[in-house]
C-alpha cells in the first residue's frame, strides 16, 4: 500500500499536477495574461497601446498638458545629443553600432535580454556600457547625461515597434524572471511599499499632485525627461528614486535585482510600441 | 505615616537620578556596535531603509560633539529601525507571492 502511495505521489509530481508544486510553478504565460486582464478590466476606456503612455492615459487634464508639451519635448536635446554621440568613433575608431544588432537602430525593444552565456539578464544600459569598456572607454554613469541621451536616441529610433522580450527554455532566464516578479511586489522601506502597491493596486490614483502610472507598459516611455528632476533619467534613475521614496537605501544602479524586474515588467508589456523618449511630470 | 512618604520619596529621586545618569563614550560604542550588526544583515539582505542611515548619522554626530545621552538614543533609534527592516526582508521573502496579480 505505502509503495502504490509513494508511486502515485512520484506520477503527480513528475505530470506536475502536484497541487504544491503547482502552486509555486513560475508560469510567465499565465502571469502574462493576468497582469494584462487586470489592467484592461481596471481600465476599460483605455486603448491597450495608450498605456504605454502612463498617467497620460489615465488623466485627461494631464494629457492635454504632456500634448502642448510634445511641441516642444525637452527631450529633443538628448535624442540630438544620443545621436551624435552614436555616430561619434570610439579612440579605436569602433562605435556603438559595432556593439549591437543592425548597428543599434530600432533595437530597443528587444531589451532587455536573458543572456544563455553569461547567465544574467542584460539591459541597453548595460549593453552599452560594456560597449564602452570593451573598446577601451569608460563607463558612463547609468542613471543621467550621457546614459541618457544614448538610450533616448535608441528608443526614439524604436518607436512603435513592439516590446519583444523572450524567455529563453533556460531555468537560469525563469529565475531571473521569478527574482524580477518577485521584487516588483516585495514590500521595502520605512513606508512598506512595494512597486505594485503603487503601479498595480493604486494605478491612476493620485499621490499628491501626480497620478500614478499604471505598472502595464511603464517602461516603453524610458529614459523621461522628468520635469521633478529638471532633467533626462534612466530605467536606472527611475528604480533609484522609487526605492528612495519609500525610505529605502537603493541599489547600486543595474544591481540584479534592478535588471531582473526590468526584465518581468517588460515581458509584461510584450506586443506593446516603444514611446520613448517620454516626458513626464 | 509620613516617614514613609519620605522614604518612598527619597528612593524616588534616587531610581530618577540613577535613570538620567550621563550615558558615556563607552555606553555609545557598545549602542552603535549594536546598531551596525543589525545593518550589516539588512544591507547583507538588500533592505537598507534610509531612516536607519540618517539615524546613525546622527547619533556619531552627537557623539562627536560630546552628547552621548542623544548618541546612544539615537543609536538605540537605528539599530530598532534596523531590525525593523530585517524583518520586513524577511517577511516578504515569501509574503510576496500574495500580492500577485492571479
Amino acid at each position: 500500500m505505502l509503495r502504490v502511495i509513494a508511486v502515485s505521489i512520484a506520477a503527480l509530481w513528475v505530470a506536475g499536477a502536484w497541487p504544491a508544486a503547482a502552486a509555486d510553478a513560475i508560469n510567465p504565460d499565465a502571469d502574462f495574461k493576468a497582469f494584462r486582464d487586470y489592467f484592461t478590466k481596471k481600465f476599460p476606456k483605455v486603448p491597450l497601446n495608450d498605456f504605454v503612455n502612463g498617467p497620460y492615459s489615465m488623466d485627461a487634464g494631464l494629457r492635454k498638458q504632456w500634448e502642448a508639451i510634445e511641441d516642444f519635448p525637452p527631450y529633443d536635446f538628448a535624442v540630438d545629443r544620443g545621436k551624435q554621440m552614436f555616430a561619434t568613433p570610439f579612440k579605436n575608431g569602433k562605435t556603438y553600432g559595432d556593439c549591437f544588432a543592425n548597428k543599434g537602430i530600432g533595437i530597443r525593444q528587444n531589451y532587455p535580454y536573458f543572456d544563455e552565456k553569461s547567465g544574467e539578464v542584460i539591459t541597453l544600459e548595460l549593453a552599452l556600457n560594456r560597449c564602452r569598456e570593451a573598446n577601451g572607454e569608460p563607463p558612463f554613469s547609468y542613471v543621467k547625461d550621457e546614459m541618457a541621451s544614448l538610450t533616448a536616441y535608441m528608443a526614439f529610433t524604436s518607436r512603435g515597434k513592439l516590446f519583444d522580450i523572450k524567455i529563453p527554455n533556460d531555468p537560469r532566464a525563469l529565475a531571473a524572471y521569478q527574482n524580477g516578479e518577485k521584487y516588483f511586489y516585495s514590500r521595502r522601506g520605512q513606508l512598506n511599499f512595494s512597486c505594485a502597491s503603487c503601479h498595480v493596486q493604486s494605478a491612476g490614483q493620485h499621490i499628491r499632485t501626480e497620478v500614478l502610472a499604471p505598472a502595464l507598459g511603464i517602461l516603453a516611455a524610458m529614459p523621461i525627461y522628468r520635469s521633478e528632476w529638471g532633467s533626462m533619467g534612466t530605467i536606472s534613475r527611475r528604480f533609484v528614486t522609487c526605492n528612495s521614496q519609500v525610505r529605502g537605501v537603493p541599489l547600486e544602479p543595474q544591481d540584479e535585482n534592478y535588471r531582473d524586474v526590468e526584465y518581468y515588467l517588460s515581458y509584461m508589456a510584450n506586443g506593446l510600441p516603444i514611446s520613448g523618449p517620454g516626458a513626464r511630470p | 505615616m509620613r516617614m514613609i512618604f519620605a522614604m518612598a520619596g527619597l528612593v524616588l529621586l534616587t531610581a530618577a537620578g540613577a535613570a538620567q545618569a550621563a550615558s558615556t563614550q563607552a555606553d555609545f560604542d557598545a549602542a552603535l556596535a549594536a546598531a551596525n550588526t543589525a545593518e550589516k544583515e539588512a544591507a547583507t539582505l538588500k533592505n537598507r531603509w534610509t531612516t536607519t542611515e540618517q539615524a546613525l548619522a546622527a547619533a556619531k554626530k552627537a557623539a562627536a560633539a560630546g552628547d552621548f545621552d542623544t548618541a546612544v538614543k539615537d543609536a538605540q533609534h537605528a539599530e530598532a529601525l534596523a531590525k525593523a527592516s530585517i524583518a520586513q526582508a524577511k517577511e516578504q521573502d515569501t509574503a510576496w507571492k500574495a500580492a500577485v496579480i492571479h
